[in-house]
């Protein structure tokens, strides 16, 4: 799996985070969404997923590599 | 609407709002207007007319358009509330002097939604978890029959959101009328509203001051700090530019209002949907692990939202299919999408554990819910602490009698009757 995030369209809901905490963080200076891994490891799949159908403004985007 | 072919299919009866059987039933027509008419026209409490949107393609696909805000009053919009009347949340009134589109909306959005980031919310929880137990204990002494709403809904997120703040709690009660003032269609007179918000403004306009001078640890005086020292000067357009006065009391009124009153309605519709088949309370009872997404799922299937986002089009936009022409105000009904079978499996069932949940109440796109973090959070703490405190709370009522407010932009319960 490889993970992008659209900074620029992202709203900072923070949905991501609740949903993944391992994977997305938010930046203290404006509440934007960070990568902890663009690469998530297969236990975190389905939460990022998750993260991914939940986001208000469809600023993540899951790519499957196998 | 100038050519009759391109006019959607209007029901003649269809009056916003829209209400169901009981409190917890959505209205019968949403099923109907998904599938037949889902552009449709409405009349407003105002008599004027909007068009309606059910579907949730078309409801996520407007409010995600960078394009389109809400009406303020200097659109010729169609008016939700009868002439002369109307809380500044529903007619657009200057007051309300955020910055509403654009890049300007996004610098004002990120200097305040940095304050509500998932970290930051969940920092918070061991606080509001002690909050929930002390009104929790505080229901239970004062004996069964109580009222969830009054003990707990909404108090609890009016001491979280002033804090935050930096405002006193004490000052709860005037909050609750300035705020119903603020969101109300037909509640209240003009005299009424306009006294109401005077005096909020006045009220924050002395807040500010005071923080001016002597700063504390809390957004307002943060958002203040980095504003500099010119009071009443205008925020710069420039990433450095802080907020002006106008803007720092509008936001201060517009977390107050938005942080309190949605919350606190959403804790009683939230308690009695899980109650009103109290298997749902069991399962949640066995497996705690449900709470995230029990609380996704009641956000999803609340009928008593509210109004519904408006969005005024200023030039033409294809809307499933239709071409609703400029000048139009659209009417996004989230509950009717949040019902949606073209989106969700099995849409009127109450699926504890669904996931993804990737429902409109929190809107969506550029405007969507600054708040959502500490919305959730909130909620996930309330009933985590009631599973914990109060596993054999039950409705005290049938859930047929429970009864809706009204007159509100957003949508409640008027009580909710619990024993234990």
């Amino acid at each position: 799996m490889k993970l992008t995030v659209d900074q620029d369209k992202c709203c900072g809901a923070g949905a991501c985070v609740l949903s993944a905490p391992e994977v997305f963080d938010q930046r203290d200076e404006d509440g934007i969404v960070t990568l902890l891994t663009s690469e998530p490891a297969p236990e975190q799949h389905a939460a990022v997923h998750e993260a991914a159908a939940v986001c208000p403004a469809a600023a993540i985007h899951v790519t499957e590599t196998d | 609407m100038t050519d009759q072919a391109e006019r959607p299919y209007a029901p003649p009866s269809l009056h916003l709002p829209l209400s169901g059987d009981t409190a917890l039933d959505p209205p019968a027509e949403w099923e109907e207007l998904r599938a037949r008419c889902p552009v449709a026209h409405a009349t407003l409490p105002s008599g004027d007319t909007a068009v309606y949107l059910t579907r949730y393609d078309d409801v996520r696909a407007l409010l995600s358009d960078p394009r389109f805000v809400r009406p303020t009053g200097r659109d010729n919009a169609a008016r939700l509330a009868p002439e002369g009347i109307g809380g500044a949340a529903v007619t657009g009134s200057a007051m309300v002097s955020i910055p509403d589109r654009g890049a300007p909306h996004q610098r004002w959005r990120r200097r305040v939604g940095r304050y509500f980031t998932a970290k930051r919310m969940t920092a918070l929880r061991p606080g509001m978890t002690r909050l929930a137990e002390d009104l929790v204990d505080a229901m239970l002494a004062g004996g069964a029959p109580a009222d969830l709403r009054a003990s707990l809904g909404f108090p609890f997120p009016v001491y979280v959101i002033c804090d935050l703040l930096g405002v006193p709690a004490e000052d709860r009660d005037r909050f609750s009328h300035w705020s119903d003032s603020f969101l109300s269609i037909t509640r209240y007179t003009a005299d009424e509203i306009r006294t109401a918000e005077q005096e909020f403004v006045a009220y924050m306009s002395d807040h500010i001051a005071a923080k001016r001078a002597e700063p504390a640890d809390d957004l307002l005086s943060t958002l203040i700090a980095e504003s500099g020292t010119a009071e009443g000067g205008e925020s710069e357009d420039g990433d450095g530019g802080g907020l002006s006065h106008d803007e720092l009391v509008a936001t201060g009124m517009g977390l107050l209002v938005a942080g309190h009153e949605t919350t606190a309605n959403m804790i009683g519709k939230m308690v009695a949907m899980l109650l009103s088949d109290r298997s749902r309370w069991e399962r949640l009872l066995a497996d705690p692990s449900l709470v995230r997404p029990a609380v996704e799922e009641s956000l999803r299937f609340d009928t008593n939202l509210g109004f519904g986002l408006r969005r005024y089009l200023g030039e033409d936009a294809e809307i499933g299919g239709h071409v609703v022409p400029a000048g139009s105000t659209v009417v996004c009904s989230m509950p009717a999408a949040n019902r949606d079978e073209r989106a969700f499996d099995a849409p009127d069932t109450m699926d504890l554990a669904r996931t993804p949940n990737p429902h409109l109440t929190f809107g969506a796109g550029p405007h969507s819910c600054l708040g959502q973090a500490l919305a959730r959070t909130e909620l996930q703490v309330v009933l985590e602490t009631l599973l914990t405190r109060v596993p054999t709370l039950r409705l005290a009522v049938p859930a047929a009698e429970l009864r809706r407010t009204e007159g509100l932009i957003v949508g409640g319960l008027r009580e909710v009757p619990v024993r234990w």
